[in-house]
C-alpha cells in the first residue's frame, strides 16, 4: 500500500489579532504547525501502513523552513518527505497549488510506483476553503471523498468508509487509488518517540524546486493562479447596542424578562 | 516573472507595510523595505502604503472571456428529491446578478427522480433557464455525476459565473469543476456583486482568522466559480409573470461511477442548533470547562440550547455539532445569549440573522458588541453563577 499524505505549514492559532489604532496585525512570534486536520490524515496513513504494509510519503508545499514540519511527520513514523519549494510557488491559490503538489506526487510515483490512497485534511484552518483535496483528486484523474469520519475496511485494491455530507451518514465504497479529505477527531494523532527522531535525521527528504518537478511556470503560484484578492477591510457595525449597568440581579432581571419575551 | 514590486526610489522607509504584512515577511533594510520569502500575496501592504511604492504584478493571461457570458447556479436536492433551501436563497443573488450584469440566470438541476415540479418551482421563482437532466446515476454515484454533468455543461454553454451552495455537497463538487475547466473558486463567500467599472464578480469573504473581510475576483479566467454560504441570503419572492423556460438535457453519457453509495441515514436525528429558539453560546472568556458546564446547566435549566465558538471546538471542550459560526452552524434564534464571545467576523457571519443578541464581556471593545441589541460589560461567569443560584433558590422555595 503506497500512501501519499499532503500537509501544510499554519500559524499555531488562526487567531489574527487586530490593533484597533493602527489596524494591522499584531504578531507574537508564534511557531507554525503542521495543520490539525493533517495530522488525522497522517496519523490513519500510519495505521494502515502498520496493518497492510508498505510506505507513506508526506507531501507539502512552502517556504525552505517548512522542512521542520515535515521532519516531525518523519519522526512519527513516515518514510519519506518531499518539499517542493520555489519562489515560483508563491503567492499560489488552491488551484495553483494542487498543480504543485499533483506535480510532486507524479514525480514520486515514477520512483516508486502509483499510490493507492492520497489522504489531506479537510481543510487547513488557515484559509478554510476546503478546497485542495477535490482539486488534487482532479489533477492526478482519481475520485476523491470528502469529510471522511471512519474507515471501515480496507484492502489491496478497495475501501468502504462512512462519510457525513450535510447532515447525512454516508457508506461509501471505492476501488482504489482515492483521494479521501478526512474530518477532525478521527483518531488520536501519535507523537514522537526517540527511535522515531533518530529515524527523521537521516530519512530522506526532498527538496525539490520548479525545475526538479518540470513544472509549467504558467500554472503555478501568482501567475497561475486564477483569483486574485483586490481587497482587504475591516467589517463596519452600526448596531446600536444597548450597555446593561447596575447590579448582576438587576441585569439579569432585564434577561429573563427578555427570554419571556416582555420587553 | 510575477510578483510583489517594491520601488525602492519612492518608498519612504515608514515601516507601514512591515507591521501590516500578516505573513512578518517585509523588512526595514538600509531604510527600504524589502521582501522576504513567504509572500502570499494579500496585497494588504500595498493598500497601508501611503507613497503608492508597492505593487503586485501579474502575468496577463490573454483568452476568450468575451465568449462567455449568463449567471448559472447549481442547486441540490434533499433525499427525497426537493429542493435545499439554500438553491433558492443563490436564485435569488443569482437573480439580482443577472440583472447586474445584464444577463440571464439559468439554473441546473440534476437528480434521479422526475424534476417536473422542481423546474417549475424554479421558473416561478424567476429563472430564464432551468436545466435540466434526469439520469439514474445521480441516485447512486455521489459527487461524481453531479461533477461530470456540470462541467459538461459549462464546456458547452460558457457561461460567465456558476455559484454552488457552500454546503458540504457543493465544496465536494465546485473544486472539482473548477480545476476541471481550470477556474478560480472562492470557497464559502457571504457578499456577492458585480464591479460596475470591470464587470467582474466581486467574491467577499472572511479572511485571516476572520478579523478581515477579502474581496476577492478572477479577472482572466472564466467561468468566475464561488461557493456561497447557505442561510445568509433571503428567499427570493414569487415572481408576477415567470416566463422562463425549461431546457430538458440528454442523459449523461454513460459513465461508471467510480464510488459506490452503499446506505445512507440522517446522521442525527431531531433538533439541530439551527431550530433554537433560546440559544446560549460560550466563548473563550467562559474561562474553564468547568464553567462551560455551569452554563449547560443554566441552559437545560432555561430550555435552551447551547453552543461554543470554534476555539473552545479546537480545545477539546465541545465536540462540533455544538460549533456556531462560519465553519459551524448558521442559527437564527429568538433570544441569544453569548457568554465570553469575542466576536470574530466567522463566528458573526453564523449568528447574523438572531433576532435578539446579549452580549456579555469584560472586553468593552468586544466586536461581539457591535452586533449586540443589548450588551453587558462584565464577567460573563458571575451572570450565570447568580442565574443559577437564583433558579436554585426558585425550586427550593
Amino acid at each position: 500500500m503506497r500512501i501519499a499524505v499532503c500537509v501544510k505549514q499554519v500559524p499555531s492559532s488562526n487567531e489574527v489579532r487586530m490593533d484597533p489604532v493602527t489596524n494591522t496585525i499584531i504578531r507574537d512570534g508564534k511557531q507554525s504547525v503542521i495543520n490539525p486536520y493533517d495530522r488525522f490524515a497522517l496519523e490513519l496513513a500510519l495505521q494502515i501502513k502498520e496493518r497492510l504494509g508498505g510506505s507513506v510519503v508526506v507531501v507539502s508545499m512552502g517556504i525552505p523552513a517548512t522542512a521542520r514540519i515535515l521532519k516531525e511527520a518523519l519522526s512519527c513514523g513516515a518514510d519519506e518527505a518531499v518539499l517542493l519549494s520555489d519562489r515560483a510557488f508563491a503567492g499560489a491559490d488552491t488551484l495553483a497549488t494542487s498543480y504543485t503538489l499533483h506535480l510532486g506526487i507524479r514525480k514520486i510515483e515514477q520512483r516508486l510506483g502509483k499510490f493507492d490512497l492520497v489522504l489531506c485534511g479537510r481543510m487547513a484552518i488557515d484559509g478554510d476553503t476546503a478546497q485542495i483535496g477535490p482539486e488534487l483528486a482532479e489533477q492526478l484523474g482519481i475520485p476523491h471523498i470528502t469529510d471522511m469520519e471512519e474507515l471501515l475496511e480496507i484492502s489491496q485494491e478497495q475501501l468502504v468508509c462512512c462519510r457525513l455530507a450535510d447532515g447525512e451518514r454516508q457508506r461509501v465504497a471505492v476501488q482504489l487509488p482515492v483521494l479521501l479529505t478526512v474530518n477532525k477527531d478521527i483518531n488520536q494523532p501519535r507523537l514522537p518517540n526517540i527511535e522515531g527522531v533518530l529515524w527523521a535525521e537521516t530519512a530522506p527528504l526532498h527538496l525539490w524546486n520548479a525545475i526538479d518537478v518540470q513544472a509549467n511556470l504558467k500554472r503555478c503560484g501568482l501567475t497561475g493562479s486564477p483569483t486574485q484578492v483586490v481587497r482587504t477591510q475591516v467589517p463596519q457595525r452600526d448596531q446600536e447596542c444597548k450597555i446593561l449597568l447596575g447590579s448582576v440581579s438587576e441585569q439579569l432581571k432585564v434577561l429573563q424578562h427578555l427570554l419571556k419575551g416582555e420587553d | 516573472m510575477a510578483g510583489l514590486r517594491i520601488n525602492t526610489s519612492l518608498c519612504i522607509g515608514c515601516g507601514l507595510c512591515v507591521s501590516a504584512c500578516p505573513q512578518g515577511v517585509l523588512v526595514l533594510e538600509d531604510g527600504v523595505a524589502v521582501e522576504q520569502d513567504g509572500c502570499i500575496f494579500c496585497g494588504i501592504c500595498v493598500q497601508t502604503c501611503p507613497v503608492q511604492a508597492i505593487s503586485i504584478e501579474k502575468e496577463e493571461v490573454v483568452d476568450e472571456n468575451i465568449q462567455y457570458s449568463g449567471i448559472w447556479v447549481m442547486t441540490q436536492l434533499r433525499g427525497d428529491g426537493s429542493l435545499l433551501p439554500v438553491s433558492l436563497e443563490l436564485l435569488g443573488q443569482g437573480l439580482r446578478l443577472a440583472q447586474e450584469r445584464g444577463c440571464e440566470l439559468s439554473i441546473l438541476l440534476a437528480g434521479a427522480v422526475d424534476l417536473q415540479v422542481q423546474s417549475e418551482q424554479l421558473i416561478q421563482a424567476g429563472a430564464d433557464k432551468v436545466y435540466v437532466c434526469q439520469d439514474a446515476s445521480f441516485a447512486i454515484g455521489l459527487e461524481e455525476p453531479y461533477y461530470t454533468w456540470l462541467a459538461d455543461m459549462a464546456r458547452t454553454h460558457k457561461p460567465e459565473v456558476i455559484l454552488v451552495g457552500a454546503t458540504d455537497w457543493g465544496r465536494s463538487i465546485a473544486p472539482r469543476v473548477a480545476a476541471r475547466l481550470r477556474t478560480g473558486l472562492t470557497a464559502d463567500c457571504t457578499v456577492l456583486s458585480i464591479d460596475p467599472e470591470t464587470e467582474l464578480l466581486l467574491q467577499t469573504r472572511p479572511a485571516f482568522g476572520g478579523n478581515l473581510m477579502a474581496t476577492i475576483i478572477s479577472p482572466n479566467h472564466r467561468p468566475q466559480m464561488a461557493t456561497v454560504r447557505p442561510g445568509i441570503f433571503p428567499l427570493p419572492e414569487p415572481i408576477a409573470k415567470p416566463k422562463g423556460e425549461i431546457i430538458r438535457c440528454e442523459p449523461l453519457a454513460k459513465i461508471v461511477p467510480l464510488l459506490e453509495l452503499l446506505q445512507c441515514e440522517t446522521a442525527q436525528s431531531g433538533r439541530t442548533l439551527a431550530d433554537a429558539e433560546i440559544l446560549l453560546i460560550a466563548g473563550r472568556g467562559i474561562g474553564n470547562q468547568k464553567n462551560l458546564k455551569l452554563m449547560q446547566t443554566l441552559a437545560e435549566a432555561l430550555g435552551a440550547d447551547w453552543g461554543v465558538s470554534r476555539p473552545l471546538v479546537d480545545a477539546g471542550w465541545a465536540e462540533y455539532q455544538h460549533q456556531v459560526g462560519q465553519t459551524g452552524s448558521t442559527v437564527a434564534p429568538r433570544v441569544l445569549l453569548s457568554f465570553g464571545v469575542s466576536g470574530a467576523i466567522q463566528h458573526l457571519a453564523g449568528i447574523g440573522r438572531s433576532e435578539c443578541i446579549v452580549a456579555i464581556n469584560t472586553d468593552a471593545t468586544a466586536p461581539i458588541f457591535s452586533v449586540a441589541q443589548i450588551g453587558i460589560v462584565g464577567d460573563c461567569v458571575e451572570i450565570i453563577k447568580e442565574w443559577l443560584k437564583q433558579i436554585e433558590g426558585d425550586s427550593t422555595v
